[in-house]
């Protein structure tokens, strides 16, 4: 062939813009009455919205009467309180510890989500991640001063929380689902019995239970700071929840796996854990991101009983008399600090789960 | 299963030695070496933080004057702030060892929880707040009202004796956090606002926009005096915490303020000498330092500047002395004598 | 053992205990666990009785028969502060149920038209619903919750200059008002009927079916099940002599006398709960939807039928299977997450309950009873799920 003749442009009856819109919003009456009813949708909430929200919003105001004058949000009142809502009560000159301590468990997170650290050295990254976590947060050593876990609080502590429970939970989470499948009655029944009451009952019950029932609960002379024991109730539910996870991980190996291992002569523990458990995990990465997700939300329950993770930090931030009335505005930011780190996670194990099918679905 | 094995290794790794023992919280807090001090954390004026973090307020005066009077230094108190469901809980299992968060002193907390008040810093009355939009002149006039009210407190219970009492009806709205049960006043959800009358002039001082635009009735519909609680079964911390309380009074009375303080160390009057371990034996009888009172007073104050300090005139609340002046000032606070 | 000679010399080698014998090892691990769990619940109850006795802590629940001495904001069964704790608590119990059903009934709803919808072939009718679905998900439900109730309250006027939408109906920072008709036992008989409309139509779809397969032709199940639930009532309600009278919300007071009550608590909650969970659902239905295989649309659409009937007759009861198990767990995520009612002020068990302990110091007895409650709930939805799910199977030849 020497001469290419030009290629003529599609015929724009069955493609381009306008085709694609006949196609794909008016092509029956009832479709041409949903784009109509959408487009209503839109317009009355996004203009009015996009007004409030930026048009007439006050970024720099410095009382409040100045702020509601424009009739907008003030967006100010964040730029005043935005420290108070992030990190709580922790000592106005240490902040820069939390918030490094902030970025190493993002970081954690992230690393968990990288394929190449699938393997070892994900469990050494996470033991030494949470203790410099806990080093940065306390002190005490190395000449940082010592910090209270009273006085911890924002959005750390909500990682914190998450992240502590769903580490600590997993090694439980993991028993417990093997426990569940064991041939042994009596320790299936155990375990049944743990995951269906703790899966039964709402989480705020159980943070009752930890902030109210557990001192009385430990012999005298012992007690545990009211942070450890709202932490203790995450990670006693994060497990339930987590074993079921990988208990459906579980059934979805084949029985020639198992079959395989025996034959080999590996022991139980050695079967489980080179042969039926790094499978098993991997099928369930994406539930394991979206149990995250939902710990992760879940532990701003703790403003019920009195801890100040992020959520407890706005209200107060809310409760100053001279700043009072812009609840709104505060929820609509920690909404979008909270979406953020949701979405993106979420997002990413959609990621994941297109990427790991390794024809497991036929 | 083993879970819970884990959570009592994990509980035996990081408990502390509270000494919940019967008899033992004296010795415990001295040898921890600061007092574990259960308090509000959210009213203005009894104990809140100031915009620097640190507790202030006329309950953690008292819990500052305990560790003065053990240690020497005001300062040797870590505080725990409580809601008021945890608050009985966190003294019965010795996670603090004394409570001082505007609690009511009642039968039912001193005969059935195990707990036992030791004097009373406070004498309050239950009242209501509510717009002057409204033009409500009288308690009685709140025929059908809807009512923000916390849950859990005695203020519940008085709140419907007294409606009951009046034949009258109201619509509550029982809303646990301070902040929100304000919040849910301010927005007007609610036409009237209850609790005791200083939480309600700390509220209006300090959470309400424009304190002018709201009134504290006149009605005052319960009794609640107001004081701090400990374990039962500790006597000799009880009496500390007692005598404590008792000194700052007292040296109210004998005109002791933490500025004139060292000058009345030379004063004439044996009240005054045993007040501050000049002459001994009062201190040593406590199992205290003979200057146990005179640290109190020199890094707290007397009772009267505490008051004018957190909740009185020098305060946002603005409070009036009322039935909190001196015994022989008018009013219900009448010291046990030191001697 | 047995003898080995009486079956010819071919019996078993005689058993020891061995550590290498997998029902001894198994029969050992079992005993140590059972033990453990024993031992530790051991510890913590003769801790808990221990600490209570010497702290002279009351314990049982005796405390139930005693005036509860509080009032409560709403209540479906006539309350006052002279009824007993076990009265209050019964309230709090009636409210969760409350919430929870009627949530359960408008998230399905609203759910499975989100999720359909996700699948629409209008592109942006698809891309709200999918907007939605993910601010929903992402975003914790206490805060949605503080952010409705602030919204109604903050964004409502007062009772005094409430919104008068239409003709007896108010909305104000208080609630909304509708007229309701008056007290009457015509409609306690309305009631029956509307319950009897339920066991007619079990009976009219079991008659259908059987007359379908016998002789193939379809009787009208949908518009005779309509008939049955709008008629029964109202026969109900023509026996009782047809009252016609309406209970008009007056302002009187502080407040609007009379009528029929949405509170600002009870809204806030049931918008929070029906929005986030309808977020959940939609996702279960669209996956449930996409399991359906496509040659089940191309089949049906080579028969002629329209995209919605396709959807109505052949795709969705297909999916049910699908759907059901995920959704059993949306609906108790529902219940459970109806506690957080303790933050808006519902009257809900949970707030109840806590009330209760702080007035009695009874703190175990009170989270006894709300685990109990909710457990109990947990379970009756999880075996009523089961059963329709049994129900709805699909039979495999």
């Amino acid at each position: 062939m020497t001469t290419a003749t030009e290629s003529l442009p599609p015929p724009t009856a069955t493609s381009g813009p306008i085709a694609w819109m006949r196609e794909r919003l008016f092509s029956s009456p009832l479709n041409i009455i949903l784009t109509v009813l959408a487009v209503w949708l839109v317009l009355m909430s996004l203009p009015p919205f996009i007004e409030w929200a930026l048009i007439k919003a006050n970024f720099t105001a410095n009382t409040s009467q100045e702020c509601r004058a424009g009739g907008g949000a003030c967006w100010a009142f964040i730029g005043q309180k935005y420290r108070l809502m992030l990190f709580g009560l922790y000592p106005y000159d240490e902040q820069w510890r939390p918030l490094i301590a902030a970025i190493i468990m993002i970081g954690m997170i992230i690393a968990s989500g990288m394929q190449r650290f699938w393997n070892m050295s994900l469990p050494i990254i996470w033991v030494g991640g949470l203790i410099a976590v806990a080093v940065l947060m306390w002190g005490g050593i190395f000449g940082l001063r010592y910090v209270e876990d009273t006085q911890w609080g924002g959005l750390p502590l909500t990682l914190i929380l998450s992240t502590f429970g769903i580490a600590l939970a997993f090694p439980f989470g993991v028993l417990l689902a093997l426990g569940r499948r064991s041939r042994m009655p009596a320790i299936k029944t155990l375990c049944v019995l743990y995951i269906e009451l703790i899966r039964g009952v709402p989480l705020i019950s159980m943070l009752f239970m930890s902030s109210v029932m557990l001192p009385l609960f430990l012999p005298e002379g012992f007690s545990i700071d009211k942070l450890l024991r709202a932490q203790i109730a995450i990670i006693m539910f994060a497990a339930a929840y987590l074993a079921e996870v990988v208990r459906g991980g579980l059934q979805a190996i084949p029985k020639g796996q198992y079959e395989g291992a025996d034959s080999l002569g590996l022991s139980y523990a050695q079967k489980m854990g080179f042969v039926v458990l790094p499978q098993a995990l991997k099928i369930v990465i994406p539930p394991l991101c979206s149990l995250f997700i939902a710990v992760f939300k879940d532990t701003s329950l703790v403003v019920i009983i009195g801890i100040y993770d992020l959520m407890q930090s706005t209200k107060v931030a809310l409760t100053d008399s001279a700043w009072r009335g812009f609840s709104i505005e505060a929820y609509v930011f920690v909404s979008a600090i909270y979406f953020i780190f949701c979405y993106g996670m979420s997002k990413y194990s959609q990621n994941l789960e297109v990427r790991l099918a390794t024809g497991h679905k036929r | 299963m083993k879970l819970l094995a884990t959570a009592a290794a994990a509980a035996a790794l990081v408990f502390v030695a509270q000494g919940a023992q019967a008899g033992a919280t004296f010795d415990a807090v001295k040898s921890k070496g600061f007092v574990q001090c259960g308090m509000n954390g959210s009213v203005g004026g009894f104990g809140a933080p100031d915009a620097k973090g640190e507790m202030k307020g006329l309950d953690v005066d008292l819990c500052r004057a305990v560790a003065a009077a053990m240690f020497g230094d005001a300062n040797k108190v870590k505080h725990t702030p409580l809601t008021a469901q945890q608050r009985f809980t966190a003294l019965q299992s010795g996670e603090v060892d004394m409570l001082a968060r505007n609690t009511t002193q009642t039968l039912t907390r001193d005969a059935s929880l195990g707990l036992i008040g030791a004097g009373v810093n406070y004498y309050d009355g239950q009242g209501f707040i509510v717009t002057k939009k409204l033009g409500v002149k009288s308690a009685k006039e709140l025929n059908g009202a809807t009512v923000c009210v916390q849950p859990g407190t005695t203020t519940e219970l008085n709140l419907a004796d007294y409606f009951r009492a009046n034949k009258l009806t109201f619509k509550p709205v029982v809303i646990e956090k301070l902040d929100e049960v304000v919040g849910a006043y301010a927005s007007g959800r609610c036409d009237v606002y209850t609790t005791d009358v200083s939480g309600l002039a700390s509220t209006r001082a300090t959470q309400l926009p424009n304190p002018d635009d709201h009134v504290i009735l006149p009605e005052v519909i319960s009794k609640e005096p107001l004081g701090p609680l400990v374990r039962q079964g500790d006597d000799t911390w009880l009496v500390v915490v007692r005598w404590a309380l008792n000194a700052m009074v007292e040296a109210e009375e004998y005109g002791i303020t933490s500025a004139n303080v060292d000058e009345m160390l030379k004063s004439d009057n044996p009240n005054v000498k045993r007040i501050l371990g000049v002459t001994p034996g009062g201190g040593k009888a406590l199992g205290l330092d003979e200057k146990w009172a005179y640290n109190i007073i020199k890094q707290v104050g007397n009772y009267g500047e505490s008051f004018d300090r957190n909740v009185g005139k020098g305060s946002p609340l603005k409070l009036d002395r009322g039935v909190n002046a001196l015994w022989n000032a008018g009013g219900l606070m009448y010291a046990w004598p030191i001697r | 053992m047995a003898d080995p000679r009486v079956n010819g010399g071919q019996s078993a080698p005689p058993r020891r205990l061995s550590w290498n014998d997998p029902d001894v090892r198994s029969v050992v691990y079992q005993v140590v666990a059972v033990a453990l769990v024993g031992i530790i619940g051991w510890f913590l109850v003769s801790n808990t009785l221990h600490n209570l006795s010497i702290r002279n802590i009351s314990t049982g629940f005796h405390f139930l028969g005693r005036e509860a001495g509080f009032a409560i904001g709403e209540s479906p069964i006539a309350y006052g502060p002279e009824n007993t704790y076990s009265r209050a608590i019964l309230v709090g119990i009636l409210n969760t149920i409350r919430i929870a059903v009627i949530g359960v009934i408008l998230a399905t709803i609203i759910g499975t038209v989100i999720g359909i919808a996700r699948l629409s072939k209008n592109w942006l009718v698809a891309k709200l619903s999918m907007i939605y679905v993910e601010v929903i998900r992402n975003v914790p439900l206490l805060l949605q919750l503080f952010f409705w109730y602030a919204i109604i309250t903050e964004m409502l006027p007062g009772p005094r200059q409430a919104l008068n939408v239409m003709p007896g109906v108010f909305m104000s920072n208080r609630g909304i008002k509708v007229p309701a008709p008056t007290e009457h036992f015509a409609f306690d008989l309305a009631a029956i009927g509307f319950l009897l409309a339920f066991v007619l139509i079990f009976i009219m779809v079991n008659l259908a079916k059987k007359r379908q397969d016998a002789t193939g032709k379809a009787f009208p199940v949908y518009r005779g099940g309509i008939l049955l639930l709008v008629g029964m009532p109202l026969l109900g309600w023509l026996i009782g002599g047809a009252p016609w009278e309406l209970d008009v919300p007056k302002l009187q007071g502080f407040n609007f006398v009379g009528g029929a009550t949405l509170t600002p608590e009870f809204a806030a909650l049931l918008f929070g709960l029906v929005l986030y969970t309808a977020g959940f659902i939609a996702e279960v239905v669209r996956s449930g939807i996409q399991a359906v295989n496509y040659g089940q649309w191309e089949a049906a659409s080579a028969i002629g039928l329209s995209r919605s009937q396709t959807l109505r007759l052949i795709v969705l009861p297909q999916s049910l299977r699908v759907i059901i198990p995920p959704m059993t767990s949306q609906y108790l995520n529902l219940t459970k997450n109806s506690s957080l009612a303790v933050a808006i002020g519902y009257p809900d068990i949970v707030s109840i309950a806590n009330t209760t302990l702080n007035q009695t110091g009874q703190a175990i007895e009170g989270i006894m009873i709300i685990m109990a409650v909710y457990l109990s709930i947990s379970l009756s939805i999880s075996v009523f799920m089961n059963w329709y799910n049994k129900h709805i199977a699909l039979v495999e030849r």
